[in-house]
């Protein structure tokens, strides 16, 4: 029974997810120095001073800099042969100025005590040309000053760590269980591991060190039918990428779970094909994280509302502000939506973000409700009627991020979790019971939505059918399409903790030049009512 | 590298060699990138953010038999070089057996590219970036509209050199540029823009004034209803559709039973013709309309290459191990590509056109279904009904389920060629040149709210 297998398998992975947070464990495993920051933390520390000095001397009203080194490891293989290997690191620093409420930003790979000057008053002289057509300075909400901030991602086993024998055996172990199956002709697999050393100092006197690293292991199979007529893969979207060590692979049982994706390619091939038509939708949360990110976390960016991505990730159905904060019912009254970067393990988890700021918890949908939306320093100032209007402190939530050294921060999602059901623990089959005609979703797919997040569509990896309060045969070509609004309003019921996952991805895109994110979204399996499910396949 | 924006050939050569040296392996290859990026973003009829950066990133692979691994670092000290080099050698010690390591290639012939660089990109500051972009927000703010948009470019050396004698230098220069201007009551949308190799070809008072007026012909659009409709699309949208299919265009996948050019019981689609017959596209990086990079990572020569002629596939992507499995050349794979069009105007399409749709651009193309390259995505910033021969309103934008190959097949009418900017996120993506197409029965499945 797949979906007991699939609850099994969750169950453990949150259970892997609990016990991550051993900071006793972290001292003396990191990487030694050859892989280190660009710079001791003193020389870093002197390094940012000359910088914020020069951006002073230049003209700036305020300044940052990061100076960042990040390495990371990917091990590509297909079958029994190994495609990549590689292990890579790149470092430099960024300077960002506020010249008289204009922005400026420059980069250098090479961090020395006049490159920083130099690209400082770039910086600076970059702002100038700028404001001259300024029509409204930029200005920064106040906050605490942290003169020497240390964190360290929850890692229990430092992945640079461990031998790349080790990794390779591991993948091709994985592989052979998924070739083992009938039917399966390829099988892709990979590893990737992140360390991200990140220093930040800004001109009002935080310091923050941080050691970020992330893991992530996936595998796709392929099945291919014996005429080469017809091909179907199955991906380990329940395999989140993760803000771990090398623990979360072995934890993540890619091996054990390998003949279950080598089977449901297989089965894909002979699955019957979808009837267009509306239909009641059962979704695991290795398959809704990603409708949570398009649909309620991307339109609650800030930024993005107030017009700032318009030429290239949108804008949002959620304005004007007035009509929409505390007025609009995004769920049912059970629908809580948190974001956070407290979750140990969580990718975008964090001791400050990108400009210093120590981030918060906070309720963006709370009992249903609008309730908040995601900022940094500048982009708080814009909700401060709201937040005085409830008693609230206007600050940023601590949400801002750039993805290396050479890309300027701005607003960036954090974790976005839709909380488990509040009362009782609601089991998946409770869900299933409830329905008629159905179908529950596995995995994460294809996914595409406008660009003011009212008119999505998703795919998934596996698709069973509900019939009369059960599940029954697989389905394929199914795509849901929805309209954000009614979609979440027409969630009747949420699974219980025990139906709580983390789902997540690399490659969340968003400013220009586009700078990629990693994501995690926590929820529980949701029912829906009445969407619309058409068929994908075409003949040609 | 303070004093220079990005590596010169002499000091190129001067790195690599060093790393060469520093070898130990059995075969070495060196790639360099070198470059100097810039770029200013506005939004609300001013500067958002900008950014000038300096990088260069060396990766050094190394092989002991058939035993293969990488490392790439952008610190170019001696110790950070022999650093990089030892881990690309401790790791390919360390790696399986790869039976598909050909080894690396020695001195080849590249084709004359040196007119993809311009010193009017290289020379451009963040002044002159604010002056141009001037130029539009002072539209939109004349119109009452609020713009939004960005400029990028990039100047810079890609270099790459082998144990076994090889050494490439190219340089490559791009700059792309996109505004959307939208009205202030939301209910309007206009975008347009471009990509180009030389900074002073590009006309960016000219694309803004584009964009205000589909912002303003946009106002109030009105619902119609999905499903299958004659389309007018402008350039950008047939390139958001033609490159979907460009991207499956690897012979190995098409062998092995994985892609939509898979024959039937085995082998490609080679030779085969499966879209209409006026469809032609073919890459060549000595072609100045669409210079590309004259050779690829592995040092392997970008030639002129015919993919689809008279609507038959002509050529695939070949890699040198699938080559030589099959007795072929090995392509390389020149990143941009030129479809070739028609006489027809886009004014004489849709004076053509009884009922149909004029479409700008599309968004967030995804696909849903790789064995018949169907993607789903949604029009964008600029879609009008088109009704006897007249744009007589703007309407919703409207999801699609389709796929290229239907599109190419379905062709009425064809314009003339032109260069478009191709990515998503309007970065600078290599060329592409393609002509707008009356297309018939393409397929729109719900509407979108979304302006």
């Amino acid at each position: 029974m797949k979906r007991r297998d699939f609850l099994r398998h969750s169950a453990v992975a949150a259970a892997g997810l609990s016990v991550v947070g051993h900071p006793e464990a972290l001292h003396g495993i990191l990487s030694p120095a050859a892989y280190g920051p660009v710079a001791v933390r003193s020389d870093r520390r002197e390094l940012a001073m000359r910088a914020l000095e020069a951006a002073r001397s230049a003209g700036a009203d305020y300044a940052d800099v990061r100076i960042n080194t990040n390495r990371n490891q990917g091990i590509q293989t297909r079958e029994r042969r190994v495609i990549g290997l590689s292990d890579n690191v790149t470092s430099g620093f960024g300077v960002r100025v506020l010249v008289g409420g204009t922005w400026g930003f420059a980069a250098s790979s090479n961090a020395t005590g006049d490159e920083v000057v130099r690209v400082a008053r770039q910086a600076v002289a970059q702002a100038r040309a700028n404001r001259a057509a300024q029509r409204q300075p930029v200005e920064l909400a106040p906050t605490e000053v942290e003169p020497d901030g240390v964190w360290r991602s929850p890692i229990r086993t430092d992945p640079f760590e461990i031998p790349i024998e080790q990794k390779v055996e591991y993948l091709f172990g994985a592989n052979e269980a998924a070739m083992g199956v009938a039917g399966v002709r390829f099988v892709n697999s990979s590893m990737f591991f992140l360390r991200e050393d990140k220093f930040y100092a800004n001109s009002e006197g935080t310091v923050t060190d941080q050691t970020i690293f992330r893991t992530y292991p996936t595998m796709n199979v392929t099945a291919v039918s014996d005429d080469n007529s017809d091909f179907q893969s199955r991906s380990s979207t329940d395999i989140a990428p993760m803000g771990l060590g090398y623990e979360h692979v072995v934890d993540s049982d890619m091996m054990g779970l390998a003949p279950r994706f080598a089977e449901e390619a297989v089965q894909k091939l002979s699955a019957r094909s979808v009837d267009p038509g509306e239909y009641d939708l059962v979704l695991l949360p290795t398959h809704l994280w990603l409708t949570i990110h398009e649909a309620i976390a991307h339109p609650t960016e800030l930024d993005r509302i107030m017009g700032f991505e318009a030429n290239y990730a949108g804008t949002s159905f959620i304005y004007p502000l007035e009509e929409f904060l505390g007025r609009f019912r995004y769920g049912p009254d059970f629908m809580n939506v948190v974001g956070e970067r407290s979750t140990p393990g969580a990718l975008s988890t964090a001791g400050w973000d990108d400009e210093g700021v120590k981030p918060q918890d906070y309720h963006i949908v709370k009992d249903g409700f609008l309730n908040d939306l995601q900022t940094t320093r500048e982009q708080a100032l814009w909700l401060g009627d709201w937040y005085r209007s409830q008693n609230r402190e206007v600050r940023s939530h601590g949400n801002s991020y750039a993805q290396s050294w050479a890309d300027v921060q701005f607003q960036r999602m954090p974790n976005i979790n839709l909380e488990p059901f509040p009362d009782r623990d609601v089991s998946v089959d409770e869900l299933v019971e409830g329905i008629d005609r159905g179908i529950m979703i596995d995995g994460s797919g294809s996914f595409s939505i406008d660009q003011q997040r009212y008119n999505s569509q998703y795919g998934g990896q596996v698709f069973h059918e509900i019939r009369n309060g059960r599940v029954t045969g697989m389905l394929r070509d199914v795509a849901y399409q929805i309209r954000t609004p009614e979609f979440w309003n027409a969630m009747d019921l949420c699974g219980g903790p025990s139906t709580y996952f983390m789902g997540g991805a690399f490659g969340d895109a968003k400013g220009q030049p586009a700078q990629s994110n990693a994501i995690t979204h926590g929820c529980p399996a949701t029912r829906h009512r009445n969407v619309t499910v058409i068929n994908t396949a075409r003949s040609v | 590298m303070a004093d220079q924006p990005f590596m010169s050939e002499e000091e190129a050569r001067r790195i690599t060699d060093r790393v060469l040296s520093l070898s130990q392996a059995d075969h070495c290859r060196v790639n360099l990138t070198s470059a100097m990026d810039g770029n200013t973003r506005f939004a609300r009829n001013q500067m958002s953010t900008s950014g000038d950066i300096t990088n260069s990133n060396l990766t050094v692979t190394s092989a002991f038999g058939q035993r293969v691994a990488s490392s790439t670092t952008n610190r170019f000290d001696d110790d950070s070089l022999q650093q990089v080099v030892r881990t690309s050698e401790d790791l390919a010690r360390l790696a399986p057996e790869d039976p598909e390591y050909l080894g690396e290639l020695g001195s080849q012939s590249y084709p004359d590219t040196r007119g993809s660089y311009y010193d009017s990109t290289a020379e451009l500051e963040p002044e002159e970036r604010a002056r141009a972009i001037a130029r539009v927000t002072e539209q939109a703010v004349t119109e009452d509209l609020i713009s939004t948009g960005f400029l990028v470019h990039r100047s810079g050396a890609t270099c790459v050199a082998t144990s076994e004698g090889l050494f490439a230098y190219g340089l490559d220069s791009r700059v792309n540029f996109t505004t959307t201007i939208r009205t202030e009551d939301g209910t309007g949308s206009g975008w347009s823009g471009t990509s180009v190799n030389d900074w002073n070809e590009l006309n960016i008072g000219e694309l803004g004034s584009i964009a205000v007026q589909k912002a303003i012909r946009s106002r109030e659009p009105r619902d119609v209803e999905p499903g299958r409709w004659t389309v007018v699309m402008e350039p950008t949208a047939v390139g958001n559709m033609v490159n979907l299919m460009m991207n499956q265009l690897s012979a190995r996948a098409a062998d092995e039973g994985r892609s939509f050019f898979s024959a039937p019981g085995g082998g490609n689609k080679i030779g085969e013709q499966f879209i209409d017959s006026r469809v032609n596209i073919h890459s060549d990086p000595e072609d100045p309309s669409i210079y590309s990079t004259p050779f690829n990572n592995m040092g392997l020569a970008n030639r002129r290459t015919i993919w689809i002629q008279d609507g038959t596939l002509r050529e695939l992507n070949y890699d040198r191990y699938w080559a030589e499995q099959n007795n072929r050349e090995p392509t390389g794979f020149p990143s941009g590509w030129y479809m070739a069009g028609g006489n027809d105007t886009l004014e004489e399409m849709i004076a053509s056109t009884e009922r149909g749709l004029l479409l700008t651009r599309f968004w967030y193309i995804r696909s849903v279904d790789p064995r018949t390259i169907l993607f789903t995505g949604l029009t964008r910033d600029g879609t009008f009904l088109i009704e006897n021969g007249r744009i007589t309103h703007p309407v919703k934008n409207l999801r699609w389920n389709e796929t290229p190959i239907f599109m190419l097949n379905n062709i009425e009418m064809m314009g003339a060629p032109v260069r478009i900017s191709s990515g998503e996120s309007a970065g600078l993506t290599p060329a592409v040149v393609v002509p707008p197409l009356k297309v018939r029965d393409f397929s729109f499945t719900s509407i979108s709210d979304a302006i």
